[in-house]
């Protein structure tokens, strides 16, 4: 089993990630990957210009590491890729990407269900938004909550 | 010296990411703080770390030399 997490301070082209990623598990029989990108459009309807991720470093790799570890185990995969970007960030660029490798689909789909509910509502990354020129932080929301529940 | 590093929104408060102190109680380094700051630092949903590992229970704490204090606000989310 191969776990490979990184955190990303330049745009990446998921592809070139997740190529490879098939390639070194033959034998798999299913991959699933998921591809978050920065919404043009605010939560209040409002243009976002900007995104940019702060973190932590000796707390937000580790975690992630932490997360893969698990889900890699709970879901007995054959490899997991979790990439995540942090800086200043443009709509329609990725922000994250994870990608599941297993002997059958549901274990990787689930996986990386798993993987994002916990990297987006447990993870140690800040989140602000540039609109109308001026930076807001982001919040947590009750969803990501009810997200987090669902595994317990 | 010691440092507090202060996460997210904590930073616009502080004015800074960072920020050095001299060792001492934590009580005594939040005391010279701007209340406003102080008060942000002390809610019940920051989490704080010492040299990088979360402290369950944050009372007590007593910065020595090279140590590095950040505190941590509740995450983004989706």
């Amino acid at each position: 089993m191969t776990i490979d997490v990184r955190l990303l301070t330049e745009p990446f082209i998921p592809g070139t990630f997740i190529g490879p990623f098939t390639q070194a598990h033959p034998g798999l029989g299913g991959v699933c990957t998921f591809v978050g990108e920065v919404r043009g459009q605010a939560k209040d309807g409002g243009r976002v210009e900007a995104l940019e991720l702060s973190h932590y470093e000796p707390l937000t790799l580790p975690g992630m590491r932490a997360l893969a570890e698990t889900a890699a185990l709970r879901f007995g995969l054959m490899g997991l890729l979790m990439l995540h970007r942090v800086g200043k960030l443009y709509p329609g660029e990725p922000i994250v990407c994870v990608s599941a490798a297993a002997e059958h689909r549901r274990a990787a789909i689930d996986a990386v269900d798993f993987a994002m509910d916990h990297l987006k509502s447990d993870s140690w990354f800040w989140k602000r938004e540039l609109r109308d020129g001026a930076w807001h932080w982001i919040e947590p929301r009750e969803q990501d909550h009810a997200d987090l529940a669902r595994w317990r | 010296m010691a440092r507090l590093v202060f996460l997210g929104r904590l930073a616009d408060l502080a004015g800074g990411a960072e920020r050095a102190v001299a060792p001492g109680p934590l009580e005594t380094t939040l005391a010279a703080l701007p209340v406003e700051l102080a008060v942000a630092l002390l809610d019940e949903r920051v989490r704080i770390a010492l040299n990088g590992e979360l402290l369950a229970e944050p009372g007590g704490i007593v910065l020595a030399e090279g140590d590095e204090l950040a505190f941590l606000p509740p995450v983004s989310g989706g």
